[in-house]
């Protein structure tokens, strides 16, 4: 199977393990990877904050470089649920709307690709230690994937997964909002660091970037000690023995 | 009370709703357990998703014939000896209204809840005309006494006030000499309460459902206030906004169904009254029925963008889960509909200028959107509204400046290219052990409160990764990836370089890019 990958710019920026773990668990299912450069951003940021004609030069960019893809993935739930709102932003445009279906259609979150498309809920991952697992508003809400995520961290063998309380708040990252309202948005991290906090957890998990740098920032700040890993990473984490022989 | 309710600046209140310890805890306190409550209201009734689409159904169909079933509603209540008054402000929902009590030379007027007699500004009107208006639901009653403290939320409008709060307004207003036992307060005002109800000459009421087929009027309660109000004095006037309608008592069944579980987690409320002019034969209701139907703004809603708005049942849930509200509550909306749904309609009743901030007090986490019981999807609206903000030109220079590049950078190969050729050079002076600790605009607003990592160099990005794996000599080409990743992690660490023995580079990298878990600094 082809898929091409959507590494997002928090990762493409600042968080190259989590793309290379995604490239790496992918492969290993048996997919076959492609990386179209001229990729850039989904546009939220720029949707999010009302700059409309802004965030559809984003997003006419990436139906481009993905115009020739099977599937596409990314690590993401938040900028997955953006390119199925492409068809919403173009609705009734001539020239890009078929275009903004046929992304949509062919875009997953990682872990909803691995779980709908590949049909595997358990990839062979082994991470020693207990989790707490944070939804991300975009995935569970707007992009509709609750399940996936689970159905996987259920079947990583040694890991002890602990119930997050209010796991279904907002941790307060929102984009912009969590430079616009950082008032508001501190208080809601705060209370989310404290229920993580309160599992006991050794590593908190997530497939958005943007909620455990947030979360992950405000812990490491005000000093609650956690291990902070992308989903990807976790899928990632190999029995030694098997170690270097992913590209084999 | 108006539309507004604080002039104060919106940071202003802000602040004071996190500095409100009490608030936060009765808000959250009264999310958590509504959350379940409303989970299993919703539960019981079958498939709650079908639900909701029937009453978005319902919503919209009414919507789109609005002027028939609004014709409808008033030719059966005048049929029924009933007068409509349709106001098109709200000064003339308010002159109407203050019109109907002089002419039957009346002062004693009691009132049940009512949003929309907030908005048009009704007590203040009938106060200078010298009435004497009590408001008889136990929650507004509180916040009448307490000098007209605003309401902080649709459905429990002093949810922001704590027992003995309400035992001291009550002790200096009322001459209360009693405890601050919920039991006893209750008591207490439902005796004063009483009184007022047998003296009163005219009664206001809102109105939760207009039933067009049958010109009736339709309010959803707990306490039996409403019932009171309806049936004791001679003269009824029942406010509704002019979008509050249904066809007929099939539809408010359901409508009836959503609100109550939506609202407060009820199967259904203790009251759930359909009223209208006395008919003859019957021994109670009012002599006298006045309705009065309010635009003020909404036929304008109804012809734009934000026609969805208009769904609202006023249920309030979309308060009940949204994080924002949860922290800063009610008051800091500084308008009589806070929330989600406030930050929407606010704006469209009162105005940019007075109101732009409330689309941004949004993380647009989409719960509102979720669980309202017509889908109104109310994170789009705000969407929406930060658009339209963005065209009138409205926004700060700094910000149109940030976002015209954001956006030029974001839809350009070209120039992120650079970027991530150049990010961690150019954040070099702005961070120390691989965190940014100062920055421009923004990156202050994040970094005031958490901390941030730098972005890597170029060669250690995922982009150079994955180029350099494809190389034909795999293995050369993964030791020197390993080595290089070992690097990226140790950019960020003070005492300690590269992975540790016999666990995945990835898990070490991953936590200490961003937490603690695996720094050593």
């Amino acid at each position: 199977m082809k898929v091409s990958i959507f590494s997002t710019c928090l990762v493409d920026l600042m968080f190259p393990g989590v793309g290379r773990a995604m490239v790496e668990v992918l492969e290993r299912l048996g997919c076959e990877t492609d990386f179209p450069a001229s990729q850039v951003c989904c546009g939220q940021p720029t949707y999010n904050s009302g700059y409309l004609e802004e965030s559809k030069q984003a997003m006419i960019n990436m139906m481009l470089a993905f115009e020739h893809s099977d599937y596409v993935v990314g690590p993401s739930g938040s900028c997955i649920a953006m390119f199925h709102e492409y068809p919403h932003v173009f609705a009734g445009d001539p020239q890009w709307e078929m275009k903004a279906i046929a992304l949509k259609e062919k875009s997953y979150e990682f872990t909803q690709f691995i779980v709908r498309v590949l049909g595997v809920t358990d990839v062979g991952a082994k991470l020693e230690g207990s989790a707490t697992y944070h939804r991300s508003c975009h995935m569970t809400r707007l992009l509709g994937e609750a399940e996936t995520p689970f159905l996987l961290l259920e079947n990583v063998d040694g890991l002890q997964l602990e119930p997050l309380k209010n796991s279904d708040n907002c941790c307060g990252f929102g984009g912009t909002f969590s430079v616009k309202m950082p008032r508001i948005s501190e208080q809601m991290v705060d209370e989310k660091s404290a229920c993580v906090a309160e599992t006991g957890a050794e590593y908190l998990i997530s497939a958005d970037m943007g909620c455990l740098m947030n979360i992950g920032g405000r812990m490491s700040r005000t000093g609650k000690e956690i291990k902070v890993m992308h989903i990807a990473e976790v899928l990632n984490s190999r029995p030694a023995a098997v170690k270097g022989g992913i590209y084999a | 009370m108006s539309l507004k309710t604080d002039n104060r600046a919106f940071g202003v209140r802000t602040e004071d709703g996190i500095g409100d310890a009490f608030m936060r805890g009765a808000v959250g306190s009264a999310q958590d357990s509504l959350k379940t409550r409303r989970l299993t209201a919703a539960t019981t009734l079958g498939d709650w998703e079908r639900w909701r689409e029937l009453g978005q159904q319902i919503r919209q169909h009414t919507l789109e014939n609005l002027d028939y079933y609004l014709g409808q509603m008033a030719d059966n209540v005048e049929r029924r000896g009933g007068q409509v008054f349709f106001a098109r402000t709200k000064e003339e929902a308010s002159g109407y209204i203050r019109q109907v009590i002089e002419n039957k030379n009346a002062r004693k007027v009691v009132k049940s809840k009512s949003m929309v007699t907030e908005e048009i500004e009704m007590n203040h009107v009938l106060a200078e005309a010298g009435c004497e208006i009590i408001e008889t639901d136990l929650g507004e009653y509180i916040l009448q006494e307490d000098d007209w403290d605003p309401p902080s939320h649709i459905v429990a409008p002093a949810l922001h006030k704590n027992r003995n709060q309400i035992r001291d307004v009550f002790a200096d207003k009322l001459s209360y000499q009693g405890d601050e036992t919920p039991e006893h307060l209750a008591r207490f005002a439902r005796k004063v309460l009483r009184e007022k109800f047998l003296e009163a000459e005219i009664g206001i009421t809102g109105c939760n459902f207009a039933v067009a087929n049958l010109g009736a009027v339709n309010l959803v309660t707990n306490e039996g206030n409403g019932d009171l109000v309806a049936a004791l004095p001679k003269t009824q006037i029942a406010v509704m906004g002019m979008e509050r309608i249904v066809p007929t008592m099939e539809e408010m069944e359901v409508l009836d169904n959503l609100l109550c579980r939506s609202a407060v987690g009820q199967k259904l409320t203790s009251y759930i009254t359909v009223m209208g002019p006395r008919a003859e034969g019957e021994v109670d209701g009012p002599e006298e029925f006045h309705l009065v139907i309010v635009d003020n703004g909404r036929s304008d809603i109804l012809a734009g963008e934000f026609r969805e708005a208009l769904q609202c049942i006023r249920c309030g849930a979309c308060l009940n889960v949204c994080p924002v509200y949860r922290h800063i509550g009610g008051h800091a909306y500084g308008s009589i509909y806070p929330g989600p749904i406030g930050a929407v309609i606010t704006p469209l009743l009162g105005g940019y200028d007075d109101y732009k901030e409330l689309p941004y007090a949004s993380s647009l986490c989409g719960a509102c959107t979720d669980v309202c019981p017509v889908k109104i999807p109310l994170h789009e609206q705000l969407i929406l509204h930060r658009q339209n903000i963005v065209s009138q030109g409205r926004t700060g220079a700094a910000d149109r400046i940030q976002m015209k590049a954001a956006g030029k950078f974001l839809s350009s190969p070209g120039l992120f290219g650079s970027t991530l050729r150049l990010a961690y050079s150019m954040t070099k002076l702005m961070s120390r052990h691989g965190r940014i600790v100062r920055g421009p605009g923004p990156i202050e607003g994040w970094i005031g409160i958490r901390d941030m990592p730098q972005p890597v160099k170029k060669r250690d990005g995922f982009r150079a990764w994955y180029e350099n794996r494809e190389r034909p000599d795999g293995a050369a080409a993964e030791t020197e990836v390993a080595d290089r990743t070992a690097r990226t992690a140790g950019d960020l660490k003070t005492t300690e370089v590269g992975p540790k023995p016999g666990r995945d580079v990835s898990v070490e990298e991953a936590s200490s890019r961003i937490g603690r878990g695996g720094d050593n600094a």
